[in-house]
């Protein structure tokens, strides 16, 4: 069982609504990722989403391409982001990491030695936005190999057919994107949403995830009361904006927030 | 040897091409793919998209002996001349096609991306012809290089949104074109310009861009009695180039030649020659030969042309390049000058600067050919646009 399968079948035991802060590794200096990783375990996260990451990150929307542009100015390679998560590892041996980034560097580095570094780096899941299913066999064969959980997204315009097709492929848990957009855009359509959620426990007994959007606690509990999880990117990376060299400030920020946002969810499994 | 299928059903090119696109747009390319695959068989479809081709843009095109350089040179050259299209380069063979299938989808509006501004131009040109609505993405360097363009684009009623991120270029500006169709996939159709992206833009631009190729090998049978020795078109993401060269692929003895823009020269780092110095890699959907960093990043390119200046290129070059079919080279900067200076002084022609890498390397290939020799350039635009750069390099003030 992988520690992602873990994490979610104890909470759901507990009926405690998951928390995965996403924040882009290296940004915006190297050195805060894995103390931040450690401060938003601490503020109640679950799981967390570390980005990798790339010149041009398609499907993100001005927030995270400016934290990709910011790790990229130093040179963050995905040997670096492997390097932090071997780091974390030291303090926290339970918390699932999920790499989130786009194929280009995965490649580059070469399916064999990456999947191998990622196991041994302790990366339990691995979400790449630009490989659909169909592209993944290769990449999957030797994750599945190695216990490392494709994640995949599942978006407004996905089919009932494709929903089947990626529900195949998919562990861990499967990642709804609840807008038709890219990260940290518009308003959210809670009806479609919860309707959203509901296809899709037909076609997968994956726990569903749900992000893009989502950067209150108000959003946050609206979307916990359907989702097993809720997904938090462009709120947190936001807040790297205001960096100016003093990190426990910005450590600091996040980790208000994803107190609020936490004790926010627990308020519905209580209720 | 059995005829060229490329590609599978799935975009393959062998292993180039392909979908790599968020989750988001795999639904509105399935849609696009059913609708290209229908409607390029369908009677009704192909008439309509001939009779623009004829009465609006104006082909079939001329193939014309250039007898000034084809002396110079050494060889017999032909020049196909996309640049005497409405809009002034090959590009509107495209956006007509695709305006047609959006017109089909029901679709209100259009979005594209552009380099040097020509598939912006043919993009707003179609859309203000059909009343739809128009939206071109256009980096921000290149919106200052290319300023007429930018001002056709805006009395045509299209919208210029100026890209300021990464490089400021065709990439980005294709990148965020990408963020605004996720965005409103349900009333916008994004007319790509060039062979690349995700299946089915290669093959739909290819399969509009044939036109080209397949006039050409009418015209030289006629014109000079027998198929050429060679064709020649430069190759930023190759749309002229596989237009020209697709209806020759099953001509084995036709010989062809990409030419890419090598910059400041191709040891020098400062090109954008994916074919010829790049490794395999995944960008805007697909696979192909890139211009990337150790470590994936996808790295600036240099050229003197707009057009040309791109780090990726359509996934069937790739594979042309792989499978021996066809030939990748490179023209300098100052090279595609010369050849620019060449043909306008003996031809009367002044082409584009991209057109121009393929008229210098067609000096080189002339000299291989010799006397004989036939070879067809693509004449892929005219070079109005780029009086501006001409004249800065020249160190003339205009």
């Amino acid at each position: 069982m992988s520690r992602i399968e873990k994490r979610f079948e104890s909470l759901g035991k507990s009926g405690r609504k998951g928390l995965i802060p996403f924040i882009t590794a290296g940004d915006p200096v190297t050195d805060i990722t894995v103390p931040l990783m450690h401060a938003m375990v601490d503020a109640g996260a679950d799981l967390i989403e570390l980005g990798i990451p790339f010149s041009d990150p398609m499907a993100d929307g001005p927030v995270i391409q400016k934290a990709n542009q910011r790790a990229l100015a130093h040179g963050t390679s995905l040997h670096d982001v492997l390097d932090m998560v071997k780091q974390f590892r030291r303090k926290d041996a339970t918390t699932p990491v999920i790499f989130m980034g786009y194929l280009n560097p995965v490649e580059a580095m070469g399916y064999d030695e990456f999947v191998e570094a990622a196991q041994q780096a302790g990366i339990d899941g691995l979400l790449v936005v630009d490989l659909p299913p169909e592209e993944a066999g290769e990449l999957n064969e030797l994750l599945y190999q190695r216990d490392i959980d494709p994640v995949y997204l599942l978006s407004p315009t996905t089919t009932p057919q494709r929903m089947e097709i990626v529900s195949l492929e998919a562990r861990g848990f499967v990642y709804y994107v609840s807008i038709r957009g890219v990260t940290g855009s518009a308003e959210l359509d809670y009806d479609e949403i919860q309707q959203s959620i509901n296809e899709i426990r037909q076609h997968t007994r994956l726990p569903v995830g749900v992000g893009f959007g989502i950067n209150s606690p108000e959003r946050a509990v609206k979307i916990g009361q359907h989702a097993d999880a809720v997904v938090i990117g462009s709120a947190i990376v936001k807040m790297m904006e205001n960096y100016n060299g003093d990190k426990q400030r910005v450590i600091n920020a996040v980790s208000g927030f994803l107190h609020s946002v936490r004790d926010a969810l627990d308020a519905i499994s209580k209720s | 040897m059995s005829a060229y299928s490329m590609p599978d059903k799935k975009g393959h090119f062998g292993r180039f091409g392909g979908i790599f696109v968020a989750e988001t747009l795999m639904r509105p390319l399935e849609e696009l793919t059913n609708a290209y695959e229908k409607y390029i068989k369908d009677p009704d479809f192909l008439q309509e998209f001939d009779d623009d081709l004829k009465y609006y843009v104006g082909r079939p095109s001329p193939l014309y002996y250039a007898a000034g350089l084809s002396r110079q040179y050494g060889a017999q050259i032909y020049l196909k001349r996309e640049d005497l299209n409405h809009t002034g380069a090959h590009k509107i063979n495209n956006t007509i096609g695709q305006a047609l299938l959006a017109k089909r989808l029901g679709k209100s509006r259009i979005i594209a991306e552009t380099g040097a501004g020509q598939h912006g131009v043919a993009t707003a040109t179609v859309a203000a012809r059909l009343g739809l609505e128009c939206v071109v993405y256009m980096g921000a360097d290149d919106i200052e290089r290319q300023a007429p363009n930018v001002y056709r684009m805006k009395l045509l009623g299209a919208s210029v949104v100026a890209v300021e991120s990464g490089s400021r270029t065709l990439k980005d500006a294709l990148n965020e074109a990408m963020r605004d169709w996720v965005t409103h996939v349900d009333n916008t159709f994004y007319i790509i310009g060039t062979v690349a992206g995700p299946h089915p833009y290669p093959a739909m631009v290819r399969d509009f861009q044939a036109v080209i190729g397949r006039e050409a090998r009418q015209q030289i049978l006629e014109q000079a009695g027998r198929l050429p020795d060679a064709l020649v078109a430069c190759v930023g993401g190759g749309s002229n180039a596989i237009g020209l060269f697709y209806p020759f692929i099953d001509d084995d003895a036709v010989a062809m030649y990409g030419v890419e823009a090598a910059g400041d020269g191709l040891a020098t780092g400062h090109h954008a020659a994916p074919l010829c110095k790049g490794k395999v890699g995944v960008l805007h959907g697909n696979r192909t030969y890139l211009m990337e960093d150790t470590n994936g990043q996808i790295t600036e390119t240099h050229s003197i042309s707009a057009g040309l200046d791109y780090p990726g290129v359509g996934p069937e070059h790739a594979w042309l390049k792989d499978s021996g079919r066809a030939n990748y080279v490179a023209a300098t900067d100052s090279e595609a000058m010369s050849g620019f200076h060449d043909i306008t002084r003996l031809e009367g022609i002044i082409p584009a600067l991209e057109s121009s890498h393929a008229v210098a390397y067609s000096k080189i290939l002339a000299a291989e050919l010799g006397k004989e020799g036939i070879m067809i350039i693509n004449l892929s635009g005219r070079g109005d646009k780029d009086i501006q750069t001409i004249a800065r390099i020249d160190g003339v003030e205009i």
